[in-house]
């Protein structure tokens, strides 16, 4: 099988080592793996700030740069929706149509591999963050909302695997983090006070560490943990799954892991 | 009252969350009404099918509307009621108005309806010196306090009793400090009653208008639309064009998600069927008066995009569960319809007033997996985004900031040395001017540690370093100018 990484743009800038993390588990599946260094973006930011002509030219190459892959994983989840969800309508046709399907979430991808489960403990109490276009665009995970048959959750079940990782019990679990892209900037005070109640919820459910497919959530409640001095890491899930891979050299990417214990 | 126009939904919602408790209380309040939402959807078994079923219904209405409304006509007309077609609001306030001048009324009662507060009737009644009472609790309220509704089902959601306490001691003659629910509602009570008896007309809006029958459904939980319209001789309905189901019948799923979605009731206290005026008022028999308005819905009909939102039963769950709406409350919308479901129809309305609202969202899609009838909602909004921006509705600066950000992003190569300049320049500059630079989103948060090196830098130098490129990797080395 032949895998692409592609990392988007916030990851490749400000979390390298949340797309090492990514890139050892997929290795670890023992896929062929590339990465594609020249896929940037998904086209997100244009689509939700309503620039969506933009995303057009984007998803033209993007479906040049991913060709011949069987799958391109990408380690956030919004993204992923992104493209599964509006290629099509940025770049009609057939070729669109089997980009959108072969690109996966990156612990949707792990689970179809029926990957290895970690043989590193890690002995926190975990809060999971749904990202919300995991849950509601990509299916991952059954909203409180609806009625229908419970959907997988490839997250909980990769961290559930985890030796000593606890998950906790939250009051709201797929209450949206207020993150939203422009959404974070534009509506500032409600983006902040959406991410500060989740922050108390997962508090309140007695998390050390809070965790999500995607990154963006993370950053934006890292900067308010950050701002308020709370005793809270924020990791991607690729960093607490890839562990053990991350060991053999990739220094920075676990390098503020001992502050944990 | 009335905040300028110029005032858009984020600077209205800061001033909201400023006072974290009655956010908190606010937020509470309204999860409250989800989670009862939520028990509820549980009791129906087949509550997804219930939505497929509902949705599918006003989603084959909205292809058939004139020959639905050419046959509620007939029916309610020969059933004995007037029907009368208004194009926007104007004629409907000048029907409405026209209709109780003629008959010399200057006292009328009014239950809820959205559609009259869309067209600002009370406003234009009050002008021409007709006294109109809304006879709903939490409607009565925000009129007494001569401000719109923060809510489509819950006028008053906003309100803490302690304020209602304090309208009512300016209003009615009752002591200071009165915050017992009951006691409020007993002098609320009080004063509709003598209200009730001395109005000369009621006017009611309609929930569901049956085509088969010509019939108007109205569902209230107070019991006021009865009230207010069994008294006197005039009953005026007013109704949106998209309110039209074809049978009596297809009541059946809607009424079961409706009280359900909005309040988590399984049912309404009334569901009240009006079918034509009643012969046995008076010598002559009374007289029943519809008014289907159109008001902009023929336009977003017409908007393939959009025209789903006409499926929208105004149950208000998609309020109660946006996490925005929630912390903001409904005022900071400046729309006659908040949450996002007027997010979606006021700006199709008014693109200018409201092209602000389809941002006032996270785009989390809570709203479309609670909506009774499948309406997309946050597609919508993200579409109505680009569609407004198109229509020159978007600031300059997001665009001018958009359009170089992609054509960045088109060059892999100047990405690459425009953003390694960027994060040289960010770990140098003083964190002081790079909060500042980085504003709104530093207002409440930290930057992140800017990396010296992005993943593609490191990626590189490290494959380079270990020889550690898979077969794959160097078969493709020729396709990235920086791969070793």
């Amino acid at each position: 099988m032949r895998v692409a990484l592609f990392i988007p743009c916030y990851v490749d800038q400000l979390r390298p080592r949340v797309a090492f993390a990514t890139l050892e588990l997929l290795r670890a599946t023992g896929a062929s793996v590339r990465f594609e260094p020249d896929a940037l973006c998904c086209g997100q930011p244009f689509l939700t700030a309503g620039e969506e002509r933009h995303g057009r030219a984007l998803g033209r190459r993007l479906i040049d740069l991913f060709r011949e892959d069987d799958a391109i994983v990408m380690p956030s989840a919004s993204c992923v929706a992104t493209l599964r969800r509006h290629l099509e309508r940025w770049a009609p046709g057939p070729e669109a149509r089997s980009m959108a399907e072969r690109v996966l979430e990156l612990t949707e991808f792990l689970i179809d591999q029926d990957t290895e489960t970690p043989a590193l403990p890690f002995p926190h109490r975990v809060g999971l963050h749904a990202s919300c276009h995991g849950l509601r665009e990509l299916g991952l995970g059954t909203a409180t909302e609806t009625r229908e048959p419970p959907r997988r959750d490839p997250a909980a079940q990769l961290l559930s695997r985890v030796p000593g990782l606890e998950l906790v019990d939250l009051t709201r679990r797929d209450e949206c983090c207020g993150f939203g892209g422009i959404f974070a900037v534009q509506e500032d005070a409600v983006s902040s006070r959406m991410g500060l109640d989740r922050l108390a919820d997962h508090r309140g459910g007695g998390a050390e560490v809070l965790t999500s497919t995607d990154l963006s959530c993370l950053l934006h409640l890292e900067g308010l943990a950050q701002r308020r001095k709370m005793p809270m890491r924020l990791l991607h899930v690729a960093e607490i799954l890839a562990e053990s891979s991350l060991e053999k050299g990739w220094d920075h990417a676990v390098r503020d892991r001992g502050s944990l214990s | 009252m009335a905040e300028s126009r110029r005032t858009v939904h984020s600077d209205r919602a800061r001033r909201f969350v400023a006072d974290e408790a009655r956010t908190r209380w606010h937020d509470e309040a309204l999860w409250f009404v989800r989670s009862k939402r939520d028990a509820a959807a549980d009791q129906v078994p087949d509550w997804e099918a219930l939505r497929t079923e509902a949705g599918g219904i006003k989603r084959a209405v909205l292809s058939r509307l004139p020959e639905l409304w050419r046959q509620f006509e007939e029916e309610a007309t020969q059933a004995g009621a007037v029907v009368h077609w208004a194009r926007d609001a104007a004629e409907h306030n000048q029907t409405v108005a026209s209709l109780l001048e003629e008959r010399g009324v200057r006292r009328v009662v009014k239950s809820k309806s959205m559609l009259t507060e869309e067209c600002g009737l009370n406003a234009d009644l009050e002008r021409r010196n007709i006294e109109v009472v809304d006879t709903d609790l939490g409607e009565r309220i925000v009129q007494l306090r001569n401000e719109p509704p923060s809510h489509i089902v819950m006028p008053a959601i906003h309100l803490q009793r302690e304020q209602v306490g304090a309208l009512f001691e300016q209003e009615f003659d009752c002591p200071p400090g009165i915050t017992d629910p009951d006691t409020l509602v007993a002098l609320a009570r009080k004063d509709l009653r003598a209200r009730f008896l001395g109005a000369q007309a009621g006017i009611t809006g309609v929930n569901f208008a049956v085509a088969e029958t010509g019939t108007c459904v109205v569902v209230t939980n107070e019991g006021n639309a009865d009230l207010g319209t069994a008294l006197p001789e005039l009953h005026i309905a007013c109704v949106g064009l998209e309110k039209i189901i074809p049978e009596t019948r297809d009541l059946a799923p809607f009424l079961r998600l409706l009280a359900r979605s909005a309040t988590g009731q399984p049912i309404s206290a009334y569901t009240s069927h009006f079918r034509g005026p009643r012969a046995d008022w008076g010598p002559r028999g009374s007289e029943l008066h519809i008014i289907v308005v159109d008001n902009g819905r023929s336009r977003l009909l017409a908007e393939p995009a959009f025209r789903e939102a006409l499926a929208c039963i105004r149950c208000g769950a998609c309020l109660n569960t946006c996490p925005v709406y929630r912390r903001s409350g409904g005022h900071s919308y400046g729309a006659t319809i908040p949450g996002p479901i007027g997010s979606v129809v006021e700006p199709n309305r008014s693109p200018s007033r409201h092209s602000d609202l389809p941002h006032a969202c996270s785009l989390c899609g809570s709203c479309s997996d609670v909506c009774p009838v499948r309406v997309p909602l946050h597609h919508q909004l993200l579409t109505l985004r680009s569609h407004l921006s198109e229509a020159g509705h978007s600031p300059r600066g997001r665009r001018w900031a958009l359009a170089t950000t992609a054509g960045i992003l088109r060059h892999p190569r100047l990405f690459r040395s425009v953003s390694r300049w960027g994060r040289q320049l960010a770990r140098v500059m003083p964190e002081r001017w790079l909060e500042r630079w980085a504003l709104p989103w530093t207002r409440e948060r930290a930057l992140p540690p800017i990396p010296a090196q992005s993943f593609r830098e490191l990626y590189s130098t490290r494959a380079r370093r270990e020889g550690g490129l898979s077969k794959s990797d160097r078969a493709r080395r020729e396709d990235g100018p920086q791969a070793p």
